[in-house]
Parts: C-alpha cells; sequence; structure tokens
C-alpha cells in the first residue's frame, strides 16, 4: 500500500528565491491562488445584474453573507461591524480551501498546519491589537474573570495566561487536524478498495462514498467553526468581558 | 524494548483518546434527541450547537492523530 502521507509532501514547481528565502511556487501555492480567484470569481457573477428577485447565484452569496453579518453581530455586537470584511475574507477563504481540496488531484492548502497556523495566529494578534487599541493596558483585566477574589489571582492569571495562549494554537491544529486526518481515512479506504479482490473491494469503496460525504459536511462546518470562533476571541477583545 | 516498538507503542496509545471523543459525541446526540422529544419546536436552535459541539469535539480526538505525527516525526 501506497504511504497514506505521501499526497501530503510538498515540491517545487517552479524553484524561485528572493534574498536567500525560499519562495518556490508549489502546489500549495497555487492551489491558493485558485481558491482566491474563485472566490472573486464567485461574488463577480452573484453581483452582476442584481435584482429584487435574486436569481440562485445571487441569493445564494446573499444567503452566506447576510449568516456572516449576524455572525459578527451576535459574538462582537455593532462595534464590530468594521471587522465583517476580515471575518468574511476568513471564512470564504477557508471554505473553498478546504472544498477546493476534495477534488481528486487537487491539494488541501488548510492541511498544511504553516497556512492555519498564520490564519490563527493573524486572528490572535489582530485580538491583541485591537484590545490594546480600544482599551489601552486595562486591556490585561481580560486575565483575570470579573469578580475574582484577591487572594486567587497568583492562581488564575497564570491560567488565564495558558488559555490564552492556547487560542491560537488550538484554532490551527482544529483545522488542520480534520483536514488532514479526513484525507488520510479517503486515502486509506481506497488504497483499500484497490488491493482487495472485487467480491470485498464494493465495502470499502461503499465506505469511501459515504466518507466523502461527511469530509464536505466538515469542510463547511470546520470552516464555520474557525469563523466563529474567530469572531468570539475579536469579540472578547472589543467587549473586555 | 527496542525504541522502534515504543514508537508504534506510543503512536497506537494516542490513537486511543478516539475513544474519548466517541463518548462525547454520542452524548451529544443523545441529548440532541433527548432535547428535541421534550421540546420539538426547539430543534432547528439546539441542531445548530449540535453541530459546533460536534465538531468541537472530533477535534479533540484529532489532536490524539497530531501527537502521533510528532512522535512519527521524531522516529526519523
Amino acid at each position: 500500500m501506497e504511504n497514506p502521507l505521501h499526497h501530503f509532501e510538498l515540491h517545487p514547481l517552479i524553484p524561485l528565491s528572493l534574498f536567500g528565502i525560499d519562495i518556490s511556487i508549489n502546489k500549495a501555492i497555487v492551489m491558493m491562488w485558485i481558491a482566491c480567484g474563485l472566490v472573486f470569481l464567485f461574488f463577480y457573477v452573484a453581483t452582476q445584474g442584481r435584482s429584487l428577485v435574486p436569481r440562485r447565484i445571487q441569493s445564494m452569496a446573499e444567503m452566506a453573507v447576510e449568516f456572516l453579518r449576524a455572525l459578527v453581530l451576535e459574538n462582537m455586537g455593532p462595534a464590530g461591524r468594521k471587522f465583517f470584511p476580515f471575518i468574511a475574507t476568513l471564512f470564504f477563504f477557508v471554505l473553498f480551501a478546504n472544498l477546493l481540496g476534495l477534488i481528486p488531484g487537487a491539494y488541501t492548502v488548510t492541511s498544511q498546519v504553516i497556512v492555519t497556523g498564520f490564519l490563527a495566529v493573524l486572528v490572535y494578534g489582530i485580538s491583541l491589537v485591537v484590545g490594546f487599541a480600544l482599551h489601552g493596558f486595562h486591556f490585561l483585566s481580560i486575565l483575570a474573570p470579573a469578580g475574582t477574589p484577591g487572594w486567587l489571582m497568583p492562581l488564575m492569571v497564570p491560567i488565564e495566561i495558558i488559555s490564552q495562549l492556547a487560542r491560537p494554537v488550538t484554532l490551527a491544529v482544529r483545522l488542520f487536524a480534520n483536514m488532514t486526518a479526513g484525507h488520510i481515512i479517503l486515502i486509506v479506504l481506497f488504497s483499500l478498495m484497490l488491493t482487495a479482490p472485487v467480491y470485498i473491494g464494493w465495502m470499502p469503496f461503499g465506505f469511501t462514498v459515504a466518507i466523502y460525504g461527511l469530509e464536505l459536511f466538515v469542510a463547511f462546518i470546520q470552516a464555520y467553526i474557525f469563523t466563529i470562533l474567530a469572531t468570539v476571541y475579536l469579540g472578547d477583545a472589543i467587549k473586555l468581558h | 524494548m527496542d525504541s522502534a516498538a515504543a514508537a508504534l507503542l506510543g503512536m497506537g496509545i494516542a490513537a486511543a483518546g478516539f475513544g474519548g471523543a466517541a463518548i462525547g459525541i454520542g452524548y451529544i446526540f443523545g441529548k440532541m434527541i433527548e432535547a428535541t422529544a421534550r421540546q420539538p419546536a426547539a430543534e432547528a436552535k439546539v441542531a445548530k450547537y449540535m453541530w459546533i459541539g460536534f465538531a468541537l469535539v472530533e477535534a479533540i480526538a484529532l489532536y490524539g492523530l497530531v501527537i502521533a505525527f510528532i512522535i512519527m516525526g521524531m522516529r526519523g
């Protein structure tokens, strides 16, 4: 059986280097360009010839945007309106990257921990910047939950620091591990079908189809979870309890 | 026991973390059914939180997979 991790390896397609830094173009970068292009194309087509009674694609785009706006308002309050473009970009990029990875032969960008890690650190960094910009040093009170008695502080503050530091790590690892595990399961089941004789091979093949359906669902739900957690973290920084 | 065998054992034990997630997912769906049976009107609202909870629990199982990857990377 082929090594199930083989397909996650990246090899440069066009070797490039800038001031000694390796910036080679590989499959993941091409897939990111395609994902960005598809998001742009989707909204370009959806907003062409807008009408009061929307066509199918326009109503799809409207539903997605309204859903995201409700999410932002619910978790960040009216002050979160400014962050709506960022949140929407995050959601559509992750969603399209997840979905594109499910096309056979394509590459899942979000199965690289460097991509999800960068997105998570970006979200967390923005929440820190926003927190300090809005509340100044009062923002450090996020490390002490409201109503904590003074003698508990030496215990609570380290715990809260750890839970804050765990936020970007779990945000990144959740998306990366879900995508990687899903694709490994698909590969393992499919190679089981290829190696088994036909009279038993239909069983893993059926499983592959079922798991593929689950992976489609997981692609949507993980993009949703990533976005909802990003709004919650930013909302914490804005509202400060 | 040589270190190759120990690494394989460690990866297997890391995978055993899926048991906890299995219990968690069972709980989530069981409670969802219970809640819907008591208050059928609330189904859509409860379903939203059920799927979020499902994704969070499933992700925790996959942290075990990440640990298995780390062991595999250290094995060389």
